[in-house]
């Protein structure tokens, strides 16, 4: 990973934690009774956060595979701590997330009790998620990471439903007891390479990963130290139940983040953390990874059609969904990591949707048991076609957001891991028959009782809703946007395990054997190519050198 | 002209787009004829670009347009762009073509529903997506179309999603779907990882070796069954009937279900590299699928289940055509079906819709005279189906016929089970058009449940008989009680007379005739005396009276026991309720009810009053359009000269020279094409001899046995429901008490040992936080140690 030069005139990343950090000191300041003021400013305190993510996201120079707005600063010399950092294709779309969903999960539900510490927590929350996608610093990293795992576990226990307190101590136990072995990973790792290059101690990622000076097995059980940590986060089956637990009882906003950003810290971290620090162990120990990912896959989907409480089964699925990304990052091919980097956001919006639908069906109908509801559809019809979009964009529907990452992660999968993949393909039918079910018992039918008298969306929260709506469909007809900008980092990523794992060649597609004859179809596309051009098409061209059928036929055009 | 392509799916999705926003507030009628003039547009723009087709030489009608990247992912990438060749415009044409006619159609059908817009907001989604489907330049556009036109089918099967086996039909329909599109994608990697390029372009000219190209078409045939609705994968489509008739004339049958047989088409010229028996296996799951459909539309009696199963098992007759190399019959046969299966369904739409939602074929007839553009347009695609010339179906299918006779391996035992296929489809639609429009109207009789109706009443009249008997009984009792009574008090009347005789005549022999008031005690002598022959007159009236109850009271119980005898009897002799026959003929009679006529309820009343209607003009317009394209549809493609093969020569750049040309003579040709007449008027003649001429009983023709087809479905539906629910519940349970339960098990097992060690205070969720650091903190010491070694 190269350092490309500072780019903007400010700190924008700094000023990423900063602002939701200011935020929740201005909440703290507020007298608590003004609930008013303070879902104002923690929204208003998001948006502009968010706002400065988005302006990352058009500042970002899609050709450079390598990081950039970087801050980098000593912080404890004599630990090699220092307060690095930075963003490139893969953690960028993470940092946008975080940006949109926050907002959109403060517009769209409301605490029903001490909203001071809930906005409070929710910054908090906020800044440390910013953070644990932008540090490379290793300490700084394991900083974030644990820090996230507090306002949380404030939120699930304070805000939330039921069984609030068992859920929110089993995640937080479940993620720290998966992090502590990490911290000793972290030591380990900067400890045995100063040791063995003479280097002085650092934990900047990037001088750690060209490093590659630990013996086969150190690496593989450093590595392992991690990829614990992030199984539980991802959650990898069997480490996952906590995760139902957690999503069913957190208040709606705590859910929308959940699944939308920190399960996402488990992925990224097998790709930041997993196959850059460690690119001889994870290509070593792949099988195990994908083997676990398609259990989760159709494990996940089995579970989740079969459960009784709505929001269970949202959660079930994103078993299954995370399951995908697992299967893409450990294919080791372009294809599979650029999909499951965009599958991250792209389940960072369909389930963040999913979940705020779920959480007004419960505000109205005080029950998330799918067979007290029915018939909906009738009584809610703007509610029942947003469901609809957001179901079919989890389906997998192309042209919908869902279907392009998972379609990716399962095409780079048939070349890097095929037989896994052959099985992850079943989870396309397992997904339409857990979530139309679902939809047929809570939509369809007969309305009875007070299904009969729903509310319907109000105007207020169609707008808060809409974003995400509009992405749904924007990212499914148009991903280019996302996919350049990804493409140049995941390059430059398979390049660094290219260099470091011996005999690692990127599982590509044969080209053909010999271009095919020259048949009346060639004469009668290049015909057509002719009109093409001349007809203004804004087709990318520069990758057309790997057909070379179609390539011959545009070099005349 | 040819770059008009973009406007053929672009028509469409604007009028999709406009009807999202504006669909509410244009309401009935116009969001129908914005829908309708969209894909009618659309159809304008198709003709457009055939024209400009027309006008290159033939090897040169192919035309690229590409419009932006879509998916671009390092050596991968696709664009949204078309791909035009004969081919995909030939389907483009009957696509937008029926299409608009059953738009227009739907206009009339659709009249007075509540969500009229959103259901051409569906219509033109599908008609989009479907569009998308043929045009697309590459697999995955294709496979977007083809999964967009899924998702427009599942939304119109539920349409009417209050009934829970509308929304369950839906469902099942894309669910089945989606295990085909297990197929689809994996074949798209495939083709990926040895093309290195899902374009159609590369596809069609790459070299594949024959393992690949087999795997290949393997899947792409699984993709293929599951929207063209062939075994192992057909079950949805019965089902799929549930949606609006519009909905089933022009996906399920004229368009979406022809999608897999244009992707097998389109994908010729890698079967063309696949081993012979993967092709092989795609004409006998054809030639199978639609003897076994044939079968099961004989046993049908909805109007619109013997449809589907007739478009399941033409659908096989495509794949058989697909299987021996006969592209041009199978797209052939695609066209002409497209034009008389979408008039059969709009057809029997109409019956539908003039007999107030009677989908039932026992309960029709006679309506050739009650709707009579309708049966006259319907026995048009009727002997068009059937195979009868010069209808369009009989040169279709004889094309198909002929390719199966021409296949080197198996092709007699193929065109055999064609054969009797063919003579299978002429006899069930042969009986359905009996059974619907000739013989008795029998619209009007009762039927078996409002005959059971009334005769619950007779069973409820005589039962009222019994209590109104026993109430009697009950009265007489009551009198004979209070005459008993009398009698009694009568009888005391008596004693009581000829004590005060005997005290009155014992008082005056004690006294002297001389003694004061011995007058008076003879006068009571004698009235005592007087007094006792009227208390017996008294008594023996009374008896009278009581002897007269008594047999007031034996009367009675006679006639208790006679009502309840003819209650019993009534309820008993279950042989004097008419049977409403389950197998009719068109002169079936209709059943005798005239010991209950009166009785009937108010459905058969109502009935009684309504008119079977013909439809309106939006809705017979495309019926009589679509009944002149099946009766001249064959013109397409006639097989006397070669010049006269315009479709076949037409498709000819699209098909790579991979169309099969059969060895058989003119004279086979003639031969085989009497067969095939002969047969087909056979099923003709066999049908009428059973449903007009009673020659046979129509119950041991409609067998069960036949629905081989039904029965898969019904076992399939049984396993999904018994131990596949089953076994998904085990996986649930699993998770909870071993996965979920080993973690709660070993936080309290070890919150456990803290206990023991008097560490904590009680408290479990304390214990358990404990318990876990603990564990971490061993393991992590552990490692850190072995780390410290493996180092150093």
């Amino acid at each position: 990973m190269m350092l490309a030069a500072e780019t903007t005139p400010f700190a924008l990343l700094p000023a990423l934690i900063l602002i939701p950090i200011i935020t929740a000191v201005i909440l703290a300041l507020l007298p608590a009774s003004r609930h008013d003021y303070l879902k104002l400013v923690a929204l208003g305190g998001s948006s502009v956060a968010g706002a400065f993510a988005v302006y990352a996201l058009a500042a970002f120079d899609k050709a450079d595979g390598g990081l950039q707005f970087v801050t980098r600063s000593t912080w404890v010399a004599d630990l090699g701590l220092s307060w690095f950092l930075g963003l490139d294709g893969i953690s960028l779309f993470l940092v946008v997330l975080t940006g949109i969903l926050f907002p959109i999960a403060i517009l769209a539900t409301e605490p029903h009790h001490d909203p001071k510490p809930y906005y409070i927590w929710l910054m908090i929350l906020m800044a440390g998620s910013f953070g644990v996608f932008m540090a490379l610093d290793l300490l700084l990293f394991f900083l974030f990471f644990e820090v996230v795992l507090v306002p949380m576990y404030f939120l699930i226990g304070g805000w939330g439903h039921g069984r609030r307190i068992y859920a929110a101590l089993k995640f937080f136990i479940y993620t720290m007891a998966g992090s502590a072995l990490m911290l000793v990973g972290i030591v380990s790792l900067a400890f045995l390479t100063a040791r063995n290059t003479g280097q002085p101690l650092t934990f900047d990622v990037t001088v750690l990963a060209e490093a590659q000076a630990l013996s086969t097995t150190a690496q593989r059980l450093i590595f392992l130290s991690f990829a614990l940590a992030f199984a539980v986060k991802v959650p990898l089956f069997p480490l996952h139940t906590w995760l139902p637990d957690a999503h069913t009882e957190a208040p709606t906003a705590g859910s929308v983040i959940l699944a939308g950003v920190m399960l996402k810290l488990g992925t990224y971290g097998y790709i930041r953390f997993g196959v850059y620090l460690f690119p001889q162990a994870a290509h070593d120990l792949a099988p195990i990874f994908l083997t676990l990912g398609t259990i989760g896959i159709v494990y996940g989907a089995v579970a989740a059609t079969v459960q009784k409480d709505l929001k269970r089964l949202v959660a079930y699925s994103s078993v299954a969904h995370l399951g995908f990304i697992i299967l893409g990052v450990f294919s080791l091919t372009t294809q599979g990591i650029q999909g499951g980097v965009l599958q991250m956001v792209n389940h960072g919006i369909s389930t963040g949707a999913l979940f705020i639908l779920v959480g007004w069906i419960y505000e109205r109908r005080h029950t998330r048991q799918i067979a007290e509801l029915g018939g909906l559809q009738k009584s809610a019809p703007v509610m029942a076609a947003a469901f609809t979009l957001v179901m079919f964009s989890s389906i997998g529907l192309p042209g919908l957001n869902g279907f392009t990452g998972e379609f990716l992660i399962l095409l780079g999968g048939f070349n890097g891991a095929r037989w896994w993949t052959v099985v992850a393909v079943s989870g396309v039918i397992l997904a339409a028959l857990y979530l139309l079910w679902a939809y047929q018992r809570v939509f369809h039918g007969e309305a009875t009782g007070e299904n009969a008298d729903m509310r319907d969306l109000q105007w207020s929260e169609g707008l808060a809703i809409l974003p995400l709506l509009v992405l749904i469909v924007f990212m499914g007809v148009y991903p280019k946007p996302v996919l350049e900008r990804i493409e140049p980092a995941v390059d430059e990523l398979l390049l660094h395990v290219a260099a470091n794992v011996e005999g690692f060649e990127e599982p590509e597609p044969q080209a053909p054997a010999q271009p095919a004859g020259v048949t009346e179809l060639t004469e009668a596309l290049e015909k057509g190519e002719a009109h093409a051009e001349d007809h203004g098409d804004d087709a990318d061209h520069q990758d057309e050198g790997d057909h070379s059928e179609t390539d011959a036929v545009e070099g005349e055009g | 002209m040819l770059e008009a392509v973009w406007l053929i799916p672009a028509l469409p999705l604007a009028g999709f787009l406009t009807l999202i926003v504006f669909g509410r507030r244009l309401g009935e009628p116009f969001a129908g004829w914005l829908a309708t003039s969209a894909v009618g547009a659309s159809f304008l723009a198709t003709l457009v670009v055939f024209v400009g087709l027309l006008n290159e030489q033939p090897e040169e009608r192919f035309f690229l347009q590409r419009l932006f990247t879509w998916v671009p992912a390092g050596s991968f990438s696709v664009d949204v762009g078309f791909f035009v060749d004969p081919l995909a415009i030939t389907m483009c044409l009957f696509i937008t073509g029926v299409g608009t006619l059953i738009h227009l159609y739907s206009v009339g059908y659709m009249h007075g529903d509540p969500n009229f817009s959103k259901f051409f907001l569906y219509l033109n989604a599908f008609a989009a997506s479907m569009l998308l489907l043929v045009l697309g330049d590459n697999l995955l556009l294709t496979f977007l179309g083809w999964e967009g036109v899924g998702a427009c089918s599942y939304l119109l099967i539920s349409f009417w999603f209050t009934d829970e086996s509308n929304a369950s039909a839906g469902k099942k329909a894309f669910v089945t779907n989606r295990i085909g599109d297990f197929g689809f994608m994996l074949a798209t990697f495939a083709v990926f990882s040895q093309l290195g390029s899902i374009r159609y372009a590369d596809v069609l000219t790459g070299q594949l070796s024959s393992g690949w190209a087999t795997v290949i078409v393997l899947l792409f045939l699984l993709g293929a069954a599951g929207k063209s609705a062939q075994i192992p994968l057909f079950v949805w489509l019965p089902d799929a009937m549930a949606g609006p008739t519009p909905v089933s004339a022009l996906i399920h049958a004229a368009t979406m279900v022809t999608s897999g047989v244009y992707l097998l088409t389109r994908l010729n010229p890698v079967l063309a590299q696949a081993d012979a028996w993967a092709t092989g296996l795609i004409a006998w799951v054809g030639v199978i699928t639609a003897l076994v459909a044939a079968l099961a539309a004989v046993v049908q009696n909805d109007i619109k289940k013997v449809l589907a199963y007739s478009t399941i098992s033409q659908l096989g007759y495509l794949f058989l055509a697909v299987g021996v190399g006969g592209y041009i019959p199978a797209i052939f046969h695609m066209v002409t079906h497209a034009f008389f299966k979408a008039l059969l369904f709009l057809g029997s739409g109409s019956v539908i819709h003039g007999l107030h939602d009677e989908q039932d074929m026992r309960r029709m007839g006679g309506l050739a005279k009650l709707l009579p553009i309708t049966a006259g347009t319907f026995i048009i695609g009727w002997l068009a189906i059937a195979g009868v010339p010069p209808f369009s179906g009989f040169w279709s299918k004889d094309e198909i016929l002929l390719a199966a006779w021409n296949h080197p391996s198996g092709g007699f035992v193929l065109w055999l089970l064609g054969l009797i296929t063919a003579l299978l489809t002429a006899f069930y639609m042969t009986r359905q058009v009996i059974l619907t429009f000739f013989g008795r109207t029998r619209f009007f009789d009762p039927t078996q449940e409002e005959v059971d109706i009334a005769f619950a009443g007779l069973v409820g009249a005589a039962q009222a008989e019994v209590d109104k008997a026993e109430a009697a009984l009950e009265t007489a009792r009551d009198a004979v009680d209070k005459a008993q009574i009398d009698v009694a008090k009568r009888q005391q009347a008596v004693n009581e007379a000829a004590e005060t005789l005997s005290a009155a005549q014992a008082a005056v022999a004690a006294s002297s005739p001389d003694a004061d008031g011995y007058d008076k005690l003879v006068k009571a002598v004698d009235k005592a005396d007087k007094a006792v022959p009227k208390a017996a007159g008294n008594l023996e009236k009374a008896q009278a009276k009581l002897v007269v109850a008594e047999a007031a009271l034996s009367d009675a119980e006679a006639q208790v026991l006679v009502a309840i005898d003819a209650a019993t009897a009534a309820a008993a002799d279950t042989s004097r309720v008419p049977m409403v026959p389950q197998h009719v003929t068109a002169f079936s009679e209709r059943v005798d009810v005239a010991e209950f006529a009166d009785r009937l309820p108010d459905s058969y009343r109502s009935r009684q009053e309504y008119h079977p209607h013909e439809s309106p003009w939006t809705m017979t317009v495309p019926l009589i359009a679509l009944a002149g394209l099946a009766a001249v549809g064959g013109g397409l493609n006639l097989p006397f000269t070669h010049d006269l093969h315009f479709l076949g020569n037409w498709l000819e750049p699209s098909l790579f020279g991979n169309e099969a040309h059969g060895g058989a003579g003119a004279g086979t040709k003639w031969v085989l094409a009497i067969i095939a007449i002969t047969i087909g008027l056979a099923g003709v003649v066999a049908a009428f001899a059973v449903y007009l001429r009673r020659k046979a009983d129509p119950a041991v023709v409609e067998n069960p046995r036949l629905g081989l087809a039904i029965d898969y479905d019904h076992a399939l539906a049984r396993f999904v429901g018994g131990p596949g629910t089953k076994l998904f519940d085990r996986v649930a349970w699993f998770d909870r008490t071993f996965i979920d339960g080993a973690v709660n098990g070993m936080a309290s097992a070890v919150s456990g040992v803290g206990e023991r060690l008097r560490v904590l205070q009680p408290g479990l969720i304390r214990n358990y936080a404990l318990g876990i650091s603990l564990g971490t903190g061993f393991v992590a010491l552990w490692f850190l140690l072995r780390l410290w070694e493996v180092g150093s």
